[in-house]
């Protein structure tokens, strides 16, 4: 005769041990819809020398579809451009925060901005960034108008710019924004005020 | 098979020595030999592969075995570059610039570059001839080709890469008779009449089908047509109730169809019709200012085909509501007076320039692009951000890049007007620049819209009568600022 007591703990043993099949099996599913988190391919560079420095960064806020200007205090070298690089790398680092207004896809990277004499800035971004770009008009658009901005704000001088995916010509961001023609930045300058208001 | 050993029989016994006194064998002889191209018209034409690459448009014969269609590797790739075989046993090696193809006789599975490729059917090799299914194509012929190649198998058809020619097809606005195909690049079909039918036979081109392969017109002259595939071609069969002639315009990518002047005159007989090659065309793109305008406005559904634009969600995508859209649009447009043109009516994907071109060529008053997007709430309307540019237009001439750059105040004010309208039924607007191709591109006013839920249901994008709401706004913009359109050069 088995005591009453160990039939009650074997009883409550085995509902545990079923309970936690359960939560097991199901935790074992939600891992699997998990798409796993991308590594961060950037690669790893040494701490920008020099004084700090108060920046412009014109920041997109896919919610409401604008641009904010945003100050903040970066590292900036005295090399021109180093000093665009690293400007846009504080840009494309916002947009990398899990907070960001404007999400870029993990592993955006900024690889070289080229300036040409006279007035011309050659972005070049990763393929990760276009790649995985979320498409439409006014999204594209946002992150366009807020890299060419921040770059012409912060480094003067700038009259034109084009954006290259890996090193190479690309005909739109993500279906849209083109990116086969140069930008004026005047007209770049007067988009930014449109996306500063709701209107 | 009974009419091919019936032609085995025809072609040895003439080979017997004659004797002409033998009058049976005399008759049976006279008998086969009429007979004969009876037998050989009833055979079943020979079955062909036409492949379209950049590189080439050729064509190969199909050869059945073991009840499935084959064509022989080697004789496929040869066109396309360095190619060389060697037979090692029941082993066939296939060289295709640096990639290597392993095939074994009678077996389904296949190497290329170490990997396995499965086949359909078993390989056969046949006299030193590598022979892979057809039905295999368009997986393995990727496998050698790093890209992409499409198969049509039953009409034996093979694409490589993009090249696919796409058309529209529209009742010419100024004339009810008239019908106007517009390809993406220059076709040349071979033309036939037959009672009630004109049929177009694309043999070189790789004309693909349009999102129905029936198109219905508002014509009664030429009430529809039709488009198929077969044996390697594709035809596109146009019903009529009269003869039509063929004149071909545009380097080849405008084919118009319309009655004899002198069979609307009722007056056949005194007049007999010229030859499609004699008749001179009848569109006439490069002199705008000169040309009677057709359409006032060209509605382009932006995206299609592989471009699916934005996947708004699971199952809506951004291609898919513009074309419903457009057709909407036009709907409301053409009852208010205005005739339009859908550049794109079915899930064709044209490219950037070709929109621009149809649009620039069509002379219209106005260009309207459609987009959808998932994020933000109402409508957005966009002019022309354009490029920067060293070279100006000058003269006749005009710089492609900022083609838009004299039409930009006009467009402006087609946005306004449009904003208003969508004002009024409260509906959320905003107006922006855009570096949006192809609106830099297009010499009239050009605007985009892009249509976003009107709250956080994406759902609400596919729903006719938001669709309807706004595209009856969008009509009323442009019919409010007609005559500032239409009195634009």
């Amino acid at each position: 005769m088995i005591p009453r007591h160990f039939f009650i703990a074997l009883s409550v043993l085995l509902a545990a041990v079923l309970a936690m099949s359960i939560y097991a099996w199901h935790m074992r599913g939600r891992a699997a819809a998990t798409p796993v988190a991308s590594v961060d391919s950037r690669p790893v560079v040494p701490p920008v020398a020099g004084a700090t420095e108060r920046v412009t960064l014109y920041v997109a806020y896919d919610d409401i579809g604008i641009l904010r200007a945003q100050s903040a205090q970066i590292s900036m070298p005295s090399v021109r451009q180093e000093r665009a690089e690293e400007v846009l790398r504080a840009l494309i680092a916002l947009y990398l925060d899990k907070t960001s207004p404007h999400p870029l896809p993990p592993g955006s990277d900024i690889r070289s901005v080229y300036l040409v004499d006279p007035g011309l800035a050659v972005i070049d971004v990763n393929a990760a960034l276009a790649d995985g770009h979320r498409s439409g008009v006014l999204a594209e658009e946002l992150t366009v108008a807020s890299v060419i901005q921040t770059l012409s704000t912060n480094i003067p001088g700038i009259l034109k710019a084009k954006i290259l995916v890996e090193g190479k010509q690309r005909e739109t961001l993500a279906g849209h924004a083109d990116l086969s023609n140069f930008f004026d930045v005047s007209a770049v300058n007067q988009l930014t005020s449109q996306l500063q208001s709701t209107q | 098979m009974p009419a091919c050993l019936e032609q085995s029989r025809a072609t040895r016994r003439p080979s017997r020595p004659f004797r002409p006194r033998s009058n049976g064998y005399s008759a049976l002889l006279l008998g086969i030999l009429l007979l004969s191209p009876i037998v050989l018209s009833a055979a079943p034409p020979e079955k062909h592969l036409s492949i379209y690459s950049t590189a080439a448009n050729y064509s190969l014969p199909v050869v059945e075995r073991q009840g499935r269609d084959y064509v022989g590797l080697l004789e496929l790739l040869e066109p396309l570059g360095a190619v060389s075989a060697k037979v090692d046993g029941p082993r066939w090696r296939l060289h295709y610039n640096n990639v290597l193809g392993e095939f074994t006789a009678d077996k389904a599975r296949a190497r290329v570059q170490g990997r396995d490729a499965d086949l359909s059917a078993k390989f056969i090799l046949e006299n030193g001839r590598g022979l892979v299914p057809l039905a295999s194509l368009d997986s393995l012929l990727p496998r050698f080709l790093g890209g992409p190649a499409t198969l049509h198998e039953q009409s034996g058809r093979l694409f490589i890469g993009s090249v696919a020619t796409h058309f529209t097809a529209s009742v010419a606005a100024d004339d009810p008779s008239r019908l106007v195909f517009q390809f993406t690049a220059p076709v040349n079909p071979s033309v036939a009449s037959e009672p009630g039918k004109l049929r177009l036979s694309f043999n070189h081109e790789p004309v693909t089908a349009p999102a129905s392969p029936t198109l219905t017109f508002s014509s009664k002259l030429v009430p529809s047509a039709t488009y198929s595939e077969s044996n390697g071609a594709a035809d596109i069969t146009v019903t009529t109730t009269v003869p039509l002639l063929a004149t071909f315009s545009n380097d080849g990518r405008t084919i118009s169809l319309a009655p004899p002047k002198s069979q609307l005159a009722g007056n056949v007989a005194a007049k007999p019709p010229p030859t499609p090659a004699q008749s001179a065309p009848t569109v006439q793109p490069p002199t705008p200012s000169s040309a009677p305008r057709r359409y006032f406005a060209v509605v382009d559904a932006s995206h299609g085909g592989a471009d699916r634009g934005e996947a708004l969600s699971t199952s809506i995508a951004e291609k898919d509501v513009t074309v419903a859209f457009a057709r909407l649009l036009r709907r409301e447009l053409e009852s208010r007076g205005i005739a339009t043109l859908v550049l794109r009516d079915s899930d064709a994907n044209l490219s950037l320039e070709d929109r621009a071109f149809f649009a620039n060529s069509s002379r219209a008053a106005i260009y309207i692009a459609l987009h959808a997007a998932s994020s933000g709430h109402g409508v957005r309307l966009y002019t022309a951000m354009l490029p920067y540019a060293d070279d100006q237009s000058s003269g006749p001439f005009r710089s492609w890049a900022t083609a838009q750059s004299s039409s930009v105040p006009l467009s402006q004010a087609a946005v306004t007007s449009v904003a208003g309208m969508l004002k009024r039924i409260q509906v959320p607007v905003r107006t922006l620049t855009a570096p949006l191709r192809p609106l830099n591109n297009i010499v009239t006013a050009a605007i985009a819209v892009e249509v976003a839920p009107p709250a956080s249901d994406v759902s609400a994008l596919n729903s006719p009568d938001y669709q309807q709401l706004i595209a009856g706004a969008v009509a009323n913009g442009i019919v409010a600022i007609r005559a500032q359109l239409g009195a634009a050069p």
